[in-house]
């Protein structure tokens, strides 16, 4: 690494053995410095609409960082500058110490093996015209596995997602989107990346299998050492599974830290906002939730 | 970090692995075989498909089937009547008129083979690159495409001929160029629509090539059009060949079927018989061409009718006791008993995915049908509506809307009760705004309509109702297209439109769920004022239990087409009785703790 910084936050633990910490190395895995990101405005010389200004973020290894907005915040658009899907026009991207963002395509392949990615849409992410085992073995295939050796490879992954085997021989319409999400997160584990861009990974499922599916990429965690950049709209959801969150209100992060302080008890307005905008399922709870969001953004409509 | 959201397993019945196991699902082998079999099933597919394989092998194996030189000229045999081997008799220089159509019918089936080849060379490759890079070579090979397809096909061939000779050959290689913008448009159009899906996105993280990514992951999408348009080329090229060598534009000595009725024409007061082979022979190819191509999109472009519910029709081990609800008498606003919703599958076969559901929302109370989807908690919806999706219809029960019975009414009734009795909030509010008309155009119709205002009375009513539903600048709004308005200012209108003619009942569907939660804060506190304000019922479709604790005066648990509980929201939401109402509060993240800091994986273990 030519840029010998220093980590801020919680993650240095003086208590743990000196050479094990350099071993497991004080230096982000991703660090994105003052990210800017823009894209064509719509008509003839338009001004571009700048989508990303300025965006900081670091994440260690087999750390998750969550990363919380609303529509249109920018995102999502940080975890597809990271993957190298949206041009990016300002700051940069490292990846274990080596520049990213401006990868060649030939690097970006090469890349692939340590960063992937699961969609928010199980429905659109999966090609619905090619078999489940052709799916899990893409990846692999690309990266030079032999189709004997794939073969081993996605029956292995499927025994990690829970799915039973046979799902090789069926299309992505024929599972639910639980299940889809689960092929989704198998297939990113394929070549066992070292980061996860997780893009709204359980926004579109049900509440109980989005539980599953959340304990599902924690055990992973757990057993791999991945790290997540997880994007998300659901304080809770993010909650749940980051040790740090970001919150990004048009374009900016307005605020950043630990997971227990950022969504209990919130400096910055909007995130405040966020977190009591969010109905909680206990009517008393609600009702005393809801006096106080009216009293903070109403009383001075009123 | 040895956290997990889930505190103990969630006693939901919906784990995963239990949908793959419904009874309908194909397996692995077959499944490729289904596309065959629906294909095969259906008549036209089959005729069509039979009739070209006739004309193909008798064309491709002509010496097997005539023993005659197509240009052995006898003249002493001209116009000869049938006999004698010679089984449609001779024509008019004396040469066997049966050998003359199959041996023609490989040269006009092969140039138009050779027409639809080069089409699909110079097409599909150039339509595959424009479509997946877009840029310079899209604007480039655009350019190219107007100019070609602005030159008329005709002139452009009789000019070939002139100058390049009369040979069928060259003629049907320029007549592949003239129609290769047509697969050059289809096959672009496809892959720009699909260069947006997320498994091309995924296919590029995952290190592929572009070439790997267009062979497998595109190829296969464009394949089924491309060969429907190829079978509607080749009838048209063997039309169009016929055509021209009719004319006389064509190669002379070589016998071809339009060439045939050339000379057929030339007789055609001394036997007009002749007129009849290759007629036929060119008319029943083209048919059968054109139908195939139908069944084909047919087969290979139909996703299936299914109802988006149809995973939900799983058998339940035990049923479920009913409601509460249905011992006691039934609601003056909505009452519902015994509901079943059946739709009628693309197969013919029938399935329930509502199973007798009794509900009762009365005067002025909110009152929440909460379930997963599948749980049949829309159809429901969309009964009491009236409005189910094709295919689907209510198949048992009854369903009283303010002493009305809805079942089996007709749909003038059913829609003299919409707007005035109940109305209806969506789910995606956008998608709910026609984007040719302004807002107000949306919300004056219904009132002049229904409620015969004037068109002044209703805009001034349109502009107040705006107002009620807390848009900041109501004339801006009224004169705004869809486009121009957020999502949550388009579910404001479509609040404002659903109680326009004063409903005495809402339902509304997943209302905020494609909201940003703070705009979902803003909408429900709306729903609640207006509410409160109106004495309105409401039956509110979520899956969202902190939805429910904010607005609803009672819940209805549902879950694969059975209601399993009912109650009011604090009984439901404090002490569940069922599990599955259970599992569905313990699947709620509000109480989970935050992860623990981070720590250096090997420090932590």
């Amino acid at each position: 690494m030519t840029d010998p910084r220093t980590v801020t936050g919680p993650g240095t633990d003086p208590h743990a053995d000196a050479d094990r910490l350099r071993e497991a190395g004080p230096d982000p895995l991703l660090d994105i410095r003052d990210l800017r990101v823009s894209f064509p405005g719509k008509g003839w010389r338009a001004r571009r609409v700048e989508v990303l200004k300025g965006v900081s973020l670091d994440i260690r290894p087999g750390e998750t960082v969550g990363l919380v907005g609303e529509s249109g915040s920018g995102k999502s658009t940080i975890g597809r500058a990271v993957l190298g899907l949206v041009p990016v026009a300002g700051g940069s991207i490292h990846f274990d110490g080596e520049r990213v963002d401006v990868a060649s395509r030939r690097r970006r392949r090469r890349l692939s093996r340590d960063i992937q990615v699961v969609f928010q849409d199980p429905y659109t992410s999966l090609n619905p015209s090619l078999l489940i085992g052709d799916t899990l073995a893409e990846p692999l295939l690309a990266h030079g596995v032999t189709a004997e050796d794939a073969r081993t490879r996605v029956a292995d992954l499927l025994d990690r997602v829970a799915l039973p085997h046979d799902a090789v021989h069926r299309l992505p319409r024929e599972f639910s989107g639980g299940q889809r999400q689960r092929v989704a997160i198998a297939r990113a584990l394929a070549i066992s990346p070292r980061l996860i861009v997780c893009d709204e990974p359980v926004s579109a499922l049900d509440l109980t299998t989005q539980r599953t599916v959340m304990d599902l990429l924690l055990e992973i965690q757990e057993r791999t050492g991945v790290a997540y950049l997880f994007v998300s709209h659901d304080l809770s959801v993010v909650r749940a599974l980051s040790h740090r969150v970001a919150v990004i209100h048009r374009g900016e992060i307005v605020e950043y830290g630990g997971a227990e302080q950022v969504t209990t008890d919130p400096e910055h307005p909007y995130t405040q906002r966020l977190l009591l905008s969010a109905p909680v399922a206990d009517p008393g709870r609600q009702r005393r939730r809801r006096a106080e969001y009216e009293r903070r953004f109403h009383a001075d409509a009123n | 970090m040895s956290t997990s959201v889930t505190p103990s397993t969630p006693s939901t019945p919906s784990t995963p692995g239990t949908a793959v196991t419904s009874p309908t699902a194909p397996t692995g082998p077959k499944r490729r075989s289904g596309t065959a079999r629906r294909f095969l099933t259906s008549p036209q597919a089959l005729g069509a498909s039979l009739v070209l394989a006739a004309v193909v092998v008798l064309v491709v194996f002509a010496p097997l089937f005539t023993a005659h030189d197509p240009n052995a000229a006898d003249l002493k045999d001209a116009f000869g009547a049938p006999g004698g081997g010679h089984l449609l008799g001779f024509d008019s220089s004396g040469r066997d008129v049966w050998s003359r159509l199959l041996h023609g019918g490989r040269n006009t089936l092969g140039g138009a083979l050779l027409a639809v080849a080069v089409a699909l060379a110079v097409g599909v490759p150039t339509g595959l690159a424009a479509g997946y890079y877009g840029g310079w070579f899209d604007s480039v090979s655009n350019w190219w495409v107007n100019l070609v397809m602005a030159l008329p096909a005709m002139v452009v061939l009789l000019a070939t001929r002139a100058v390049l000779g009369t040979t069928v050959w060259v003629l049907m290689v320029v007549l592949g160029v003239l129609v290769a913008p047509g697969f050059y448009r289809l096959v672009r159009g496809t892959v720009a629509a699909m260069r947006g899906e997320l498994y091309v996105d995924a296919a590029r993280v995952f290190g592929l090539r572009d070439s790997r990514i267009i062979v497998r992951h595109v190829l296969v999408v464009v394949r089924a059009p491309v060969i429907i348009q190829g079978a509607l080329v080749a009838g048209m090229a063997i039309g169009l060949q016929a055509g021209l060598e009719f004319l006389g534009i064509g190669s002379g000595d070589l016998p071809t079927w339009g060439a045939m009725l050339n000379e057929a024409f030339t007789n055609i007061q001394r036997a007009p018989v002749f007129m009849l082979w290759p007629g036929l022979a060119l008319g029943l190819t083209s048919a059968a061409l054109v139908l195939l191509a139908a069944s084909l999109r047919d087969v290979l472009e139909d996703r299936g009718t299914a109802p988006a519910t149809g995973r939900g029709a799983r058998r339940l081990g035990a049923d479920a006791p009913t409601t509460l609800d249905s011992a006691g008498e039934r609601a003056d606003l909505l009452s519902v008993r015994d509901l079943a919703v059946t739709y009628t599958l693309a197969d013919g076969s029938s399935r329930e995915v509502v199973h007798g559901v009794d509900l009762d929302v009365r005067r002025g109370e909110v009152l929440g049908l909460v379930g997963e989807s599948g749980s049949g908690k829309t159809q429901t919806a969309f009964s009491v509506l009236g409005l189910l999706p094709e295919g689907g219809r209510v198949s048992r029960g009854s369903i009283l809307l303010d002493g009305t019975e809805v079942v089996g009414s007709a749909e003038k009734e059913m829609r003299n009760l919409r707007g005035d009795t109940v109305a209806y909030v969506p789910q995606e509010p956008m998608s709910n705004l026609d984007p040719a008309f302004t807002i107000g155009d949306h919300l004056t119709e219904p009132l002049r309509v229904k409620l015969g205002l004037s068109r002044t009375q209703a805009r001034a009513r349109a502009l107040d109702l705006l107002r009620q539903v807390e848009i900041p600048d109501p004339e801006r709004t009224f004169r705004s297209h869809p486009h121009q308005i957020s999502g949550g200012m388009a579910q404001r209108v479509l609040i404002a439109g659903a109680i326009s003619c004063d409903p005495d009942l809402l339902v509304a569907d997943e209302p905020t769920t494609a909201l940003d939660v703070t705009v979902q804060a803003e909408v429900l506190g709306l729903l609640r004022r207006l509410q409160a304000e109106r004495g309105m019922g409401v039956l509110l479709v979520t899956h969202n239990l902190g939805v429910v604790a904010d607005l609803c005066d009672r819940v209805a648990v549902m879950r694969q087409g059975r209601i399993v509980e009912v109650g009011t929201t604090e009984q439901i939401l404090r002490d569940p009785q069922e599990d599955y109402t259970r599992g569905l509060l313990d699947a709620v993240l509000d109480d989970t703790p935050a992860r623990e800091p981070w720590q250096p994986r090997e420090a932590a273990q």
